[in-house]
């Protein structure tokens, strides 16, 4: 009886909240619309570094978002507008128009401004307990779970 | 393993991340290693202020230990290290000035305000001289060897503390070195 009535009352709550959701999305259209319009980068990346392929606008893009701006440090080299951000941007435009690789661009970065300017550390030997860390404490959680749970049992 | 220990081992393991954690705020993603450490100057030529057709390059900073320091007029902390680095020229340290981003007009008015430490003065109107040189804020100051390697790099104002602790130590090894 009474799992019933909780069962009822949170199908009345999910009802509701269902309800609120629809509500609020037909609210928040128009914003969300405007809001997809200015937060398009790739939309600005070619207005103002016009490039010839869409490929080469696709690598300035997606290079640009994946740079670190170093005066800003946790905003990417596309929304910055620090002065050395700006500077960085025109020298990953005219590399990209020079048809430089990925590789080519990056390294032309790291070997200026170390690591830290790539938001995704590469694998090397320092970053090996960043990278694999997660799965070491997982693998002793998992051992830390078998002793506990399982090996009781004997 | 004693079932003790063993219950431990997760407490354990939360202190040791709680340890690394912790140390972790004391640290300045501010303070970045340069990419030069140790290594030639690279490849530069960038004409002087107010002599356009005189130029410095990395082969005017050889032959004995000298700074680079990277200033503009628009930079407000610059001139808050202007006063130790006139300081540092009277007992006779050599310093180069790079004029980052800067116009020249300005630049001489910023020098005759704050005076003038530099043994020679380059513009870098575009900036492109820094980028090569990894230079993310000014001031930056480069502690260049006899040969033109970088052996230090400090980004931030330049004081006595700064000079004392840091720059004397490698300046008398490195004057010292052939």
């Amino acid at each position: 009886m009474k799992t019933k009535y909780i069962a009822a009352h949170y199908c009345r709550e999910a009802n509701s909240l269902a309800k609120m959701i629809k509500l609020m999305g037909q609210f928040l259209k128009p914003f969300i619309f405007s809001l997809s319009i200015f937060l398009n980068s790739f939309a600005y990346a070619s207005t103002f570094y016009p490039l010839e392929t869409q490929r080469q606008e696709a690598q300035f893009a997606h290079l640009l978002k994946n740079l670190r701006c170093l005066v800003c440090q946790n905003q990417d080299l596309s929304d910055s507008n620090a002065s050395l951000a700006k500077d960085l941007r025109n020298q990953v435009y005219n590399l990209v128009k020079e048809n430089h690789s990925d590789a080519e661009i990056t390294h032309y970065l790291t070997s200026r401004y170390g690591d830290f300017i790539l938001f995704k550390p590469p694998v090397k030997e320092i970053t090996l307990f960043l990278w694999f860390g997660p799965i070491l404490f997982l693998m002793v959680g998992c051992f830390i779970f078998w002793r506990l749970s399982y090996r009781k049992k004997k | 393993m004693k079932p003790v220990l063993f219950r431990l081992m997760p407490l354990c393991c939360i202190l040791g991340l709680g340890f690394i954690f912790w140390r972790g705020l004391a640290l300045d993603p501010r303070d970045l290693p340069s990419m030069l450490m140790d290594k030639p100057l690279p490849s530069f030529s960038l004409p002087l202020l107010n002599q356009e057709k005189d130029f410095l390059t990395r082969d005017s900073l050889q032959g004995q230990v000298s700074l680079l320091n990277i200033f503009a007029s628009w930079c407000t902390s610059c001139a808050e290290e202007q006063d130790f680095l006139l300081q540092l020229a009277k007992k006779g340290v050599p310093i180069y000035g790079i004029s980052y981003k800067d116009v020249p007009s300005n630049a001489n008015q910023w020098l005759l305000a704050y005076g003038n430490p530099y043994t020679k003065i380059a513009l870098d109107k575009e900036g492109l001289t820094a980028i090569d040189l990894g230079v993310y804020g000014t001031p930056e100051t480069f502690l260049i060897d006899k040969r033109g390697r970088v052996r230090f790099r400090y980004a931030g104002v330049l004081n006595e503390q700064v000079w004392q602790e840091v720059f004397l130590p490698k300046w008398q090894a490195l004057e010292k070195s052939a």
